[in-house]
């Protein structure tokens, strides 16, 4: 469907050049009040505000990197291209990075941080109602299998980033609670500046954990060796496997993996991130695979 | 006793909406309130705080569920994935009857998120009934649609909108769900009596009513669900409930939500006008 005018109308002309005029009075009376086309225009205006909205409040992070104009711009373009296949306006943003992607030239000259912007606001909505699976209790982990596998819980996410746009979403989403109080003009100044400070940081591996506690969606940032471990069991690698992944590049010294492994489980076990499933035992595990 | 042979729940009384920025004070003043509607598609989703609240809320209340994205009146059958979510969310509130709109909204499965307005035609009367016998069957529950504002009318209607909506149910053998909000907007919008559609459909299958506000235009009216309840729609529902007997009520507020008790004390205004008929019966 084709966007609205600057001015917030219907479009006059279809896409092949028809004119919409005659295009609505085909199927559409008119009313004493209304013209056939005006009356289509409420559906359409409708269809847009309603929409555009949703992507909006979705996206609060992405608006602040590229600005507001360039923002609904983007947003029109990319409906225009990828319309709602879904019964729920949830999954509008569902192909935003995809899309993003292939049409860089939206979020130029900052297009990494605004797909690693996209990224996370995207995962934020999958882990607030992403499904949840019974968790591991501890007893799960005293269980005698020497290599068990587990699996983690649907809603978390993990990300590899290369800004730290967790710290700028909460700083973002602050400036736009205090625009409440505030001029808007402040607030907007405030964003800006927060933008290009972060934008003008060196891009740096940021790793971070999207997960759910207590029905709130929270950032935790992760050693990259517990990000390539959490995604090794993601992927349905054995506890033994995930950690000589994880350390096989590591400098950690070997006589102190054990130790910060069994800490992760202690830690992510009472974060509720590993769902009930095989047994395991971080005693068994073996670490005899690591490559130097 | 049931008002109707599609309305078995006369006791439900005036419910509202249940709308998140009411969701604390529910749950932590544990209000009376008859009964709530959910929109099914925000409880449609795999886990996390909505459902968390949901189940609270079940522990206490009776909850109807109402959708606004099956579109009976699309062309395309039912989607697969949606009923599926839709049945488990019905095991899961255990509603007793289940509501979603006369309109479709939907083509070649990309959605408009949009309730819009059916041609008056047989065609499409057959064509939706048999898409509500077909979810239904699926569902396995007792199904109304509603009637939608409206914006525009189309040439190849050949009957008014109370005459489809008869057809519709008669076809499908389904409640309705008359929104008496909506029939005012649309009476506006398109210049027909209100009270000509009150006093049409067919009483006995109405199993639902809905109450809302609107916003008014120059040149039309918007059904936008942030106002109180005018007079006018007052008086078609009181009109309505003259027909049909005492029916489970529920206001709508969507928009601009005020607090609770507002949005409560608006509902159970409904109350007077049921003791009304209660009087005059």
């Amino acid at each position: 469907m084709q966007p609205l005018t600057a001015g917030e109308q219907m479009q006059s002309r279809t896409r092949d050049g028809m004119s919409m005029h005659e295009v609505a009075a085909e199927f559409i009376k008119p009313n004493d009040r209304l013209s056939s086309f005006e009356r289509l225009e409420i559906y359409n205006r409708q269809y847009w505000f309603r929409i555009l909205a949703a992507l909006d409040e979705d996206f609060r992070g992405l608006r602040a990197i590229v600005g507001q104009r360039r923002f609904e711009a983007l947003c029109k373009a990319y409906l225009v291209d990828c319309p709602s296949e879904s019964f729920t306006l949830r999954n509008l943003g569902s192909r935003l990075e995809w899309w993003l992607r292939s049409h860089p030239e939206w979020i130029q000259p900052r297009a990494t941080l605004a797909l690693d912007m996209v990224r996370l606001e995207w995962a934020e909505i999958e882990a607030f109602d992403g499904a949840a699976e019974p968790p591991l209790v501890p007893g799960d982990l005293l269980a005698s299998d020497p290599d068990p596998q587990f699996r983690l819980q649907p809603y978390l996410q993990l990300l590899r980033l290369r800004y730290p746009v967790d710290d700028l979403l909460v700083a973002i989403r602050k400036d736009n609670s205090e625009s409440a109080m505030a001029s808007n003009a402040v607030s907007q100044h405030h964003r800006r500046n927060r933008v290009r400070k972060v934008a003008r940081q060196k891009p740096q591996a940021v790793y971070l954990a999207v997960h759910r506690l207590d029905y709130s969606v929270y950032f935790k940032r992760i050693e990259p060796e517990a990000f390539t471990f959490l995604s090794a069991i993601r992927q349905g690698k054995s506890l033994s496997d995930a950690a000589v992944l994880a350390f096989q590049r590591s400098d950690v010294p070997e006589t102190k993996l054990l130790g910060i492994v069994q800490n992760w489980f202690e830690h992510w076990s009472t974060l509720g991130w590993f769902c009930q499933s095989k047994s395991a035992n971080p005693e068994f595990i073996s670490l005899s695979g690591r490559q130097s | 006793m049931p008002a109707n042979p599609f309305n078995g729940f006369t006791d439900f009384g005036v419910g509202i909406g249940l709308r998140v920025p009411h969701y604390q004070h529910i749950l932590s003043e544990q209000p009376v309130v008859s009964w709530f509607e959910i929109i099914s598609e925000n409880y449609m989703i795999d886990g996390g705080r909505p459902l968390h609240v949901l189940d609270q809320i079940l522990e206490r209340y009776q909850v109807v569920q109402h959708g606004v994205s099956m579109y009976f009146g699309s062309p395309e059958p039912p989607n697969r994935e949606h009923l599926k979510r839709l049945k488990a969310l019905v095991k899961r509130t255990q509603t007793p009857w289940l509501t979603d709109h006369l309109c479709w909204g939907s083509v070649d499965g990309t959605y408009s998120h949009d309730l819009l307005p059916m041609p008056y035609t047989f065609e499409a009367a057959r064509h939706t009934a048999q898409k509500i016998r077909e979810v239904r069957d699926f569902l396995e529950i007792p199904i109304a649609v509603e009637n939608v504002s409206s914006y525009a009318e189309f040439h190849v209607s050949e009957m008014t909108e109370w005459e489809f909506l008869t057809e519709v149910v008669e076809l499908a053998d389904c409640g309705i769900l008359l929104d008496v909000n909506n029939i005012y907007v649309s009476s506006r919008n398109h210049n027909f009596n209100p009270h000509d559609y009150v006093n049409s459909v067919p009483a006995e299958r109405v199993a639902q009513i809905h109450i809302a506000g609107h916003s008014k235009f120059e040149k039309y009216i918007l059904d936008t669900h942030d106002h109180p309840v005018i007079d006018p729609v007052w008086k078609l529902y009181q009109r309505a409930i003259e027909r049909t007997g005492r029916t489970a009520t529920l206001l709508e507020w969507d928009d601009n939500i005020p607090s609770f008790e507002e949005v409560h004390n608006e509902a159970l205004k409904a109350n007077q006008f049921v003791a009304e008929i209660a009087v005059a019966s």
